[in-house]
């Protein structure tokens, strides 16, 4: 019998597998691939080096006061001295421990909705109850807690208030809307299409300065919102519209013989809704929730012009600081990094979200 | 209580009960503002409209002084509104379809240039880039003294852009009439070349001779009539400049903010819409022998558009309502003149923001419409 001895591997092709061969595919495949790849370089050349030459090279990071930013470059000495405004807003600096515990509140509730399972009656029970814990503990004028005034409220912590508020609030808001819009009542139904689309036409702003000059007309005299509440019922009420359509889409990926054999049970709308419907179509459509909860945290910086506080107008107000003028440069940079962290964030776990419910519909 | 468990009559129940909970707000909430209007001296009805405004708006398309009437004022807003959404929307579908096809180009690096560009201006609030473009960029710019200047026509500095400015003289109109002409040519030849092929496969260079005709005619209309549009040039004198088309730093810093955030979306959109075409699409042509260029025009951009067009038309209005953000910085616009100065002035909010809302649903609605009858133009007609 004859022998046939196993002939060692050959090494695979250099031109196709590596480094090179990767550049060759990608970037060197023909040459207007090759000028476009130059051209790529160029751009990149054009802004990168004279940034990180900015933002660092030439910046200054030492020291306390505009004297120390002797460099070119950008002056983080600014950031550094502010950071406490920028955060807090005109909160007292001997209290800032309430705002911080705050924070750190909502942080621990949002890792432990997240990763902790379980508990589900637990974590709605928190959401519910957790702005109030919170108002009161910045708020005060309770428990012998000093009142602080929302009117000192401001930067990243009224920031994620009013993102925070307003997510809470607009979402029940929406199902409610797009559960009209869905009804078969027709006077339900069209005061639902009114309100969704009459909001969805019209910019935002007009409805904070409807909130902040208007609404206060609309009750008697003695009942009084402060400005922040006003600015909260404004956004709340502005995105539940969009809230809405995000969960009326959801509706609309949901088979009819969901609907089907929900009534085929015995079950009566209310439980139809609730118990197959809704979650499903909540489900669905997650990731375009998760989109219009960014544009919400975006849109939080327009409460700017009705005269609140927040991250971005926090850039002027410390930058017309008579110490430190000119510095806005610095504090746009500084409040856009933070703005993109968030909201980057968010679409990262929108993507992320997208995947896992494609994976359960293959599956 | 068994006529309860009728659904029907469930229905028209809780119909009822809204309909009286509803009214019974409205009228709550009318007469609480009757009271306050009242108690506070504030005036009400829409007379406010024609008393004169008393201030002036530094930029206005058509003449203004501070002797007009409220109701000028939201002209002038209602035009500047539109004007800048047009520039907007003519410059962020120019950059979002650059960035949309660098998005999708086989070249590593470009497309990762893109998707940096969309991840980065898609993700920080637009009102924070207007304030960035208003009060860093701009606002740094060198002196009137010192302008940058492109070919002594065009001047750059912190008080705007400065450019020549073309004046139609008489006679203009029939160069305005051989454009129109031309553009009534061009439908006409894609028409008939349509049929054509339709009939006997034969197929015309539409495209070439469209930009022939579009550019000869005018062209030679412009000389018969006897070179009818002037220009006149920007002219440094004393501490400004004279002469010409100022763009101000208002204007600028908003149109470059709306661009450049607007162009992330519609890249995103188109983006997705020829992601969306199945890739059997691309491979039937293929096999079909089409070329390249074929390919894309023929299959794969007809049915990219249906998608994407609805989405990028939903960012134009985005657009549109998003220029109200230059109350932050005061370019004259709807919400900064009419909705912020007057109301301040009059003291006549309600009536004002009612007006100022009504608009921008008009707005929307119109835009809506239009987009109603592209999506049932474009639908695909199934038998």
């Amino acid at each position: 019998m004859a022998v046939y001895p196993l002939k060692p591997a050959r090494k695979p092709p250099l031109k196709e597998r590596g480094l090179i061969a990767w550049l060759r595919k990608n970037l060197l495949s023909s040459p207007f691939n090759i000028a476009l790849t130059i051209f790529g370089v160029a751009i990149l050349y054009m802004i990168i080096p004279p940034f990180i030459k900015w933002a660092f090279i030439d910046a200054n990071f030492v020291g306390n006061s505009k004297a120390d930013c002797t460099g070119d470059g950008a002056c983080w000495v600014f950031i550094k001295e502010k950071l406490n405004m920028f955060i807090f807003g005109f909160y007292p600096q001997d209290i800032l421990w309430r705002p911080k515990v705050v924070m750190l509140g909502l942080v621990a509730l949002l890792i432990f909705a997240k990763f902790v399972k379980g508990f589900n009656k637990l974590k709605l029970f928190l959401i519910v109850i957790y702005p109030i814990i919170g108002y009161i503990l910045l708020h005060g004028g309770y428990f012998g807690l000093e009142v602080v005034e929302t009117s000192k409220w401001g930067g990243l912590l009224l920031t994620l208030i009013i993102a925070s508020v307003g997510i809470v609030l607009s979402f029940p808001i929406g199902v409610i809307l797009a559960l009209g819009r869905q009804s078969k009542l027709p006077i339900i139904r069209s005061l639902s299409i009114f309100y969704i689309e009459l909001i969805r036409g019209v910019p935002l702003i007009t409805v904070l300065f409807m909130a902040s000059v208007v609404l206060p007309l609309f009750f008697p005299q003695g009942v009084d919102f402060d400005k922040l509440a006003r600015a909260l019922i404004g956004i709340s009420l502005f995105e539940a519209a969009y809230v809405a359509e995000n969960i009326r889409s959801g509706f609309q990926a949901i088979p009819k013989g969901q609907y089907e054999a929900a009534d085929s049970l015995g079950l009566t709308y209310w439980q139809k809704m609730g118990l197959i419907i809704l979650p499903q179509a909540i489900r669905v459509t997650i990731p375009n929730l998760v989109g219009t909860f960014i544009s919400l945290f975006k849109d939080t910086s327009l409460v700017m012009i009705i005269g609140l506080f927040d991250l971005l107008s926090m850039v002027n107000v410390a930058a017309n600081d008579r110490d430190w003028l000119g510095m806005e440069t610095e504090g746009y940079v500084f409040v856009a990094f933070i703005f993109w962290i968030f909201t980057f964030g968010m679409s990262l776990y929108s993507k992320y979200l997208e995947k896992k419910l494609d994976i359960n519909k293959k599956g | 209580m068994r006529f309860l468990r009728d659904e029907k009559i469930r229905g028209i129940l809780y119909q009822l009960i809204t309909i009286v909970g509803f009214v019974l707000f409205i009228v709550y909430i009318a007469q609480n503002t009757a009271t306050n209007i009242e108690q506070r001296g504030i005036k009400t009805g829409f007379d406010f409209l024609n008393s004169t405004a008393g201030f002036d708006i530094t930029e206005s398309p058509i003449p203004f002084s501070p002797q007009h009437t409220h109701w000028d004022v939201y002209k002038v807003g209602l035009l500047n509104t539109l004007i800048v959404s047009f520039w907007g929307i003519v410059f962020s579908t120019i950059l979002g379809l650059i960035i949309g096809v660098w998005r999708l180009s086989s070249n590593w690096l470009i497309n990762r240039i893109a998707a940096a560009y969309i991840e980065i201006f898609r993700n920080i609030p637009l009102l924070l880039q207007i304030l960035f473009w208003y009060n860093v960029v701009l606002a740094t710019l060198p002196s009137t003294r010192n302008s940058i200047s492109i070919g002594d026509i065009i001047f750059i500095n912190n008080r705007g852009f400065f450019m020549p400015d073309f004046k139609l003289q008489e006679g203009a109109w029939i160069v305005g009439l051989a454009v129109i002409v031309a553009i009534g040519l061009v439908v006409w030849l894609v028409k008939w070349a349509n049929r054509k092929q339709e009939l006997t496969g034969e197929q015309i260079p539409v495209f070439l001779y469209s930009i022939l005709i579009l550019i000869t005619l005018p062209t030679i209309a412009y000389f018969i009539a006897g070179e009818p549009i002037s220009a006149t040039y920007p002219v440094l004198k004393g501490f400004n400049f004279e002469g010409g088309k100022v763009y101000t730093p208002e204007f600028l810093a908003l149109l470059f903010a709306l661009t450049i955030y607007t162009a992330t979306f519609i890249a995103e959109a188109i983006r997705s819409g020829i992601e969306a075409v199945p890739k059997g699409q691309k491979e039937a042509a293929i096999s079909l022998g089409l070329s390249p260029w074929q390919r894309l025009r023929l299959v794969i951009l007809p049915q990219a558009v249906r998608i994407a067009i609805p989405s990028i038309i939903n960012q134009y209005l985005n657009l549109i309502k998003n220029s109200s953000l230059a109350a932050a910085i005061g370019y004259p616009e709807l919400v900064t003149i009419f909705a912020g100065t007057s109301l301040n002035q009059t003291g006549q909010a309600l009536e004002i923001l009612l007006i100022t809302m009504l608009t921008y649903l008009a707005i929307s609605l119109i835009v809506s419409l239009i987009l109603n009858w592209f999506n049932n133009k474009m639908k695909i007609k199934e038998r």
